[in-house]
């Protein structure tokens, strides 16, 4: 059985930290070209198939700003 | 199966707890204040206690926290929250109460206050956030300053001629009758945030069982003060915080 996850990440509340994107085991995360209305990056799924909804990127956001969805296939 | 088809609201695994408000936080990126509130938030969200919760925070970045999380809140003096706390919990026995301090503000102009609440064993929750500088006031050097560690006011590196050493105070707190649950965490992986959770639950219920006060150190990052990047700051925390500062319980009885 294989889990298969997808983040969504609030970009008004995200400032670019880029912490999410280094503890992500399967480095699904990566920051955008462009930016928000504070001028940050944001976090996004570059690679959106590699996720498995481990939660470590929202467990270590700072800005609580990533929500974590998983299922089971 | 798309991405679309995973995103709905019952594959939801985790997200923001509605302990937290809206707001966004003033703290720099990658700041561990946040992470630190957000673990605090979660707690109280999973202990069910919202609204038996008063709150006390300090001078510093963190004055704002009660901004952040949907509980009562007090502010306090520069350094004088546990003062405060005692006061608010001797007042209001059945409500749990935390101080949320910084390391200017706990480890220097209160250390008087935080030493006499953990002697009297107040039956209160401290978090204590040491990054070893003054974060807000511009990165000055604070007591926990590391021995050679550049700041604003140490610009050669810090000098134990001139300036001392490192106060640990977690170990001074560690080695006081009133205290029974004494911890040094960290913020920086996802492990650590998890140990860190578990330690600060541990503190809240040791508040409602009245054993005595509670002290949760979390060895933190201000980036912007040791002008680093956010990744940068953790990796420098590891490798030159964490032989001063080592991780662990320290008194759990």
């Amino acid at each position: 059985m294989a889990l298969k996850g997808a983040i969504v990440v609030d970009t008004t509340k995200c400032k670019g930290c880029s912490v999410c994107a280094v503890n992500c085991p399967t480095q699904v995360i990566a920051l955008s070209k462009e930016v928000n209305a504070k001028g940050y990056p944001f976090a996004f799924m570059q690679i959106p198939g590699a996720c498995t909804g481990c939660t470590n990127c929202a467990t270590v956001c700072p800005d609580s700003c990533i929500t974590v969805y998983r299922v089971k296939v | 199966m798309t991405i679309q088809e995973i995103i709905q609201p019952k594959n939801n695994v985790y997200g923001k707890t509605p302990v937290l408000t809206d707001t966004v936080m003033h703290y720099c990126p990658g700041c561990s204040h946040g992470t630190v509130h957000k673990l605090i938030a979660e707690v109280i969200d999973e202990m069910g206690i919202q609204d038996r919760t008063i709150g006390i925070s300090p001078v510093g970045c963190a004055v704002f926290a009660y901004n952040y999380l949907h509980i009562d809140w007090q502010q306090a003096a520069h350094g004088r929250a546990p003062a405060l706390a005692t006061a608010t919990k001797r007042l209001n026995p059945d409500k749990y109460v935390f101080t949320y301090q910084g390391d200017g503000d706990l480890a220097s102009i209160g250390t008087a206050e935080i030493m006499h609440a953990c002697n009297r064993g107040e039956n209160i929750v401290v978090v204590f956030i040491n990054n070893a500088i003054y974060g807000m006031t511009g990165g000055q050097m604070a007591p926990t300053t590391l021995i050679g560690q550049v700041t604003s006011t140490t610009p050669y590196g810090r000098t134990v001629e001139l300036n001392g050493y490192p106060l640990r105070i977690t170990e001074l707190l560690a080695q006081l009758e009133g205290t029974c649950y004494v911890t040094r965490q960290s913020v920086h992986t996802p492990v650590a945030v998890r140990k860190a959770k578990r330690a600060i639950r541990k503190a809240f219920e040791n508040s409602a069982l009245k054993k005595g006060t509670s002290f949760v150190e979390v060895v933190g990052t201000c980036n912007s003060g040791w002008k680093q990047t956010p990744v940068e700051a953790n990796n420098w925390m590891v490798e030159y915080m964490f032989p001063a500062y080592p991780p662990g319980d320290l008194k759990d009885r």
